[in-house]
């Protein structure tokens, strides 16, 4: 199942490696910064790969194309501005929470609070239905109680 | 001759589905005995002639049938056998028979250990589930026919796709099947029960061991594919947080909760319709896992197209038993009076945020799943969610999740103090804090990610040891010792699967935040260091495999001059499907995995290699182990046996001697 997708991607691939030696930054601060952009952009021609696992030729592009910017000195946001107004947002693996994304992003704590809220009032349904009869023990119950105990 | 008879075979069980939905159900409506009984017999003949036709493809894959296009697609004569054999469910057509031949194995299973389950809900049950077997039967017959012959065979098959040709995926599917489709049993006792209109403890009683079985399978699935993820896609990823795998998770959590509330059906006769709720739910997130499989239509939008047909189909199947079970439900949810009485603090309010954070954490995974299929119809944008939202998303509720299960598990029910379970769980917060503590103190300048990871951990698998020395009472050590071995298998099922999922929890934060990776060009015969281990690359060979050919590194590890393990990561190319595969070489140890690739030598000499040095990795999946293993003990307990209440057991029988 998931695996026929990978299977897709891989043969979209080229079969070499993510991340190559000859990519890699010399600064390891530069690398580490490429290396956590790349995480959250997609490699575009796989299937829910970011560009950092991917083996795709056009994923490598896009890391090379990371790295040079973070040399040129950009910020980690122009990078991903950068890369975003050439491919769209469809490449941003977290979606922005602009327009209609707000949904998204806060469906999760809405829908939490909601099953909370609804949680409570049956909560202390239950309990109030406690103050009434059912605790305590009829005649019948109580004299059944004591034969038990007896035995 | 045998697939003619495999392809009748199924057309058979379609008709005696059919039989066995409506007979049964007229039966339990006017009474009519005879008709009720039809029931089991048509179980037992339905899953037979599955079975049969099951058989028939397999013998053909086998055999190497060339006749059958879908042997010709996913099989080839130089393959293993026993990739033969898994190349059988390794397709859509053949996966979706699988899919039945399960689905008619748990109605067959309800037939013949339902026993004890009153007539005119027997009877439903099982003909609400031969309803979910005549849509699936009509699917595969009509859409995705297995046995399709070709008029002219060709001399070899194109071979399974070899990400496929490995032990762990072989396994996979069927394991997720059984714990898909067996959700289908919890959906058909819930129908029938609306039908019925009456919900009581014995019904939860039924309901839970066949939704233990689902979510343990369920379970080992899960594991077993991540695991697969792991060491086969060459970078040791063990979770993508695709649409297929959330297909399988979703189910999963909510199977977790409905466990959870069946309990309390069981035990208190609260929470009944939101049992029903959630047993529909479940097996309606599997046939929406199903969907998002079989159409593709959210990983690509576009590859919906490819398929219409059946995207359309299983759409229709989701839509009738969704919507249908539905409307039942809101029309005799009323009926199901909740009976018990709890407090505020209670273990009933705990299962009840046991069962929120479950669903609400389902349902995240589910919006952030179907959300760019959303975006792109009404908005027009083509946008992403990946694994960087999940994780921000989902994971504050593991966390507040395995922050008060201790104190759940360990509450009394009715009416509790909290005081007092703090109390009692005292012990258990400070060695969690001092876990954590001492990560915190051993690494600097990383992220909180590991400490908190080992505290949580930490804090479930001693919740769990003091869950179970509290119901051992006071007393001299030996009395305690006795009352523990004496201890209900549910009890020790509880503690064992709770502390399975604070070791999973404790491996997913610990190989997270502790990893280390090196990637470089290697030079044959030169030692580099990655952390405190020595690797070299002492060789470079070329291997024939039976339907492959790979390039081999052979790679040692040494630590302080000591040769650790010499480990073959691999480079396959499967000629007849034109595939290239990664085989890592891994040292899997208790404390870390050491995990080497290879990939393409360099034109300047040397090969690129990729070390990986992966702290608690097999955590992750011992724990899901240990969390299955859980349930099979629960399962094993005589008061949630599957025949359950069957028989009376002789008092006493349970202990052996001591």
């Amino acid at each position: 199942m998931r695996k026929l997708l990978f299977a897709v991607a891989v043969l979209l691939a080229v079969p070499a490696f993510a991340v190559e030696p000859d990519e890699v930054l010399p600064d390891p601060a530069l690398e580490a910064r490429a290396r956590e952009i790349s995480k959250g952009l997609r490699c575009l021609v796989c299937r829910n790969e970011s560009i950092d696992e991917s083996n795709a030729s056009l994923a490598k592009d896009l890391r090379v194309l990371v790295r040079e910017r973070l040399v040129e000195g950009d910020s980690d946001v122009e990078v991903v501005d950068f890369v975003v107004d050439r491919y769209g947002e469809y490449v941003l693996l977290k979606p922005t929470t602009g327009g209609a994304n707000v949904l998204l992003w806060i469906a999760g704590p809405a829908m939490l609070l909601l099953a909370l809220g609804i949680g409570a009032v049956y909560i202390r349904g239950r309990r109030a239905a406690g103050d009434t009869p059912a605790d305590t023990l009829s005649e019948a119950e109580q004299a059944r109680l004591k034969e038990i105990m007896r035995e | 001759m045998i697939t003619e008879l495999g392809h009748f075979a199924l057309v058979l069980a379609f008709a005696v589905a059919i039989v066995q939905t409506v007979v049964p159900l007229i039966g339990a409506h006017k009474g009519w005995g005879g008709w009720m009984a039809v029931a089991e017999p048509a179980a037992t003949a339905q899953f037979t002639l599955t079975l049969a036709s099951f058989g028939a493809l397999t013998y053909a894959f086998v055999t190497s049938d060339f006749s059958l296009a879908l042997v010709v697609n996913n099989s080839h004569t130089a393959k293993p056998l026993i990739y033969k054999i898994s190349g059988v469910w390794g397709n859509h057509e053949g996966s979706m028979l699988l899919w039945v031949l399960i689905l008619t194995l748990f109605g067959a299973l309800a037939a013949w250990f339902g026993g004890n389950l009153p007539p005119t809900l027997r009877a439903r049950v099982l003909a609400v589930q031969s309803a979910i077997a005549v849509a699936f039967f009509a699917f595969i017959l009509f859409t995705s026919n297995p046995f399709l012959r070709l008029a002219i065979p060709p001399f070899d098959g194109h071979d399974l796709n070899p990400l496929l040709q490995d032990p762990g995926l072989a396994f996979h599917p069927p394991f997720l099947y059984l714990g898909y489709v067996g959700l289908s049993i919890c959906f058909s006792f819930a129908v029938a029960a609306l039908i019925e209109g009456r919900v009581d403890a014995a019904w939860g009683r039924w309901v839970r061991p066949w939704t233990l079985l689902s979510w343990m399978f369920l379970t080992i699935g899960i594991g077993l594919g991540s695991w697969w993820a792991y060491y086969e896609l060459g970078w040791g990823g063990f979770w993508f947080w695709d649409p297929v795998e959330n297909a399988s998770f979703m189910p999963w959590l909510i199977a977790a909760a409905l466990l959870h509330s069946a309990i309390v059906v069981e035990k208190r006769e609260a929470l009944k319709s939101w049992t029903i709720l959630l047993a529909i739910m479940a097996f309606g997130f599997s046939l929406i896992g199903t969907f998002i499989v079989r159409s593709g239509v959210i990983t690509s939008v576009h590859a919906f197209a490819n398929d219409p047909e059946r995207g359309v189909f299983i759409l229709m199947i989701l839509a009738i038993f969704m919507g249908g079970a539905l409307v039942l439900y809101a029309a005799r949810a009323g009926v199901m009076e909740a009976k018990g009485v709890f407090g505020i603090v209670s273990r009933e309010s705990a299962l009840v945020l046991n069962n929120i954070l479950l669903a609400v954490a389902a349902l995240v995974v589910f919006v952030g799943t179907i959300w760019p299929l959303i975006a792109e119809m009404t908005l027009g944008r083509k946008l992403s969610v990946g694994p960087p939202f999940f994780d921000m998303a989902f994971t504050p509720f593991m966390v507040i999740l395995a922050l008060i299960l201790p104190i759940g598990a360990i509450l009394p029910w009715k009416r509790a103090r909290v005081g007092r379970a703090l109390k009692q769980l005292r012990i258990a917060f400070v060695v969690a804090l001092a876990f954590g503590a001492l990560a915190w103190a051993m690494q600097t300048g990383r992220s909180a990610l590991g400490p908190v990871g080992l505290f949580l951990g930490t804090w479930l698998v001693s919740g769990a040891v003091v869950d179970l020395l509290t119901r051992t009472g006071r007393g001299a050590i030996g009395d305690k010792l006795r009352r523990l071995v004496r201890l209900p298998r549910a009890d020790w099922g509880k503690a064992v699967a709770h502390a399975g999922l604070g070791i999973t929890i404790f491996g997913i934060a610990g190989l997270t935040a502790w990893e280390q990776e090196d990637i470089r060009v290697a030079q044959i015969g030169e030692r580099f260091e990655v952390g405190a281990w020595g690797i070299q690359l002492d060789n470079v060979q070329r291997v024939q495999g039976p339907n492959y050919v790979a390039t081999q590194g052979v790679m040692s590890v040494w630590r302080d001059d000591v040769a650790v393990a010499e480990l073959t990561p691999e480079k396959r190319v499967y000629p007849v499907a034109g595939m290239p595969t990664t085989e890592a070489g891994i040292d899997n140890g208790f404390w870390r995995d050491i995990y080497l690739v290879i990939g393409d030598p360099q034109d300047d000499g040397g090969w690129a290699v990729r070390t990986y040095i992966k702290p608690f990795a097999n955590w992750i999946w011992s724990g899901t182990i240990i969390m299955a293993l859980g349930g099979l003990l629960s399962l094993s307990d005589r008061r949630y046996r599957v025949a359950a209440g069957a028989k009376k057991a002789a008092p006493g029988g349970a202990v052996p001697a001591e």
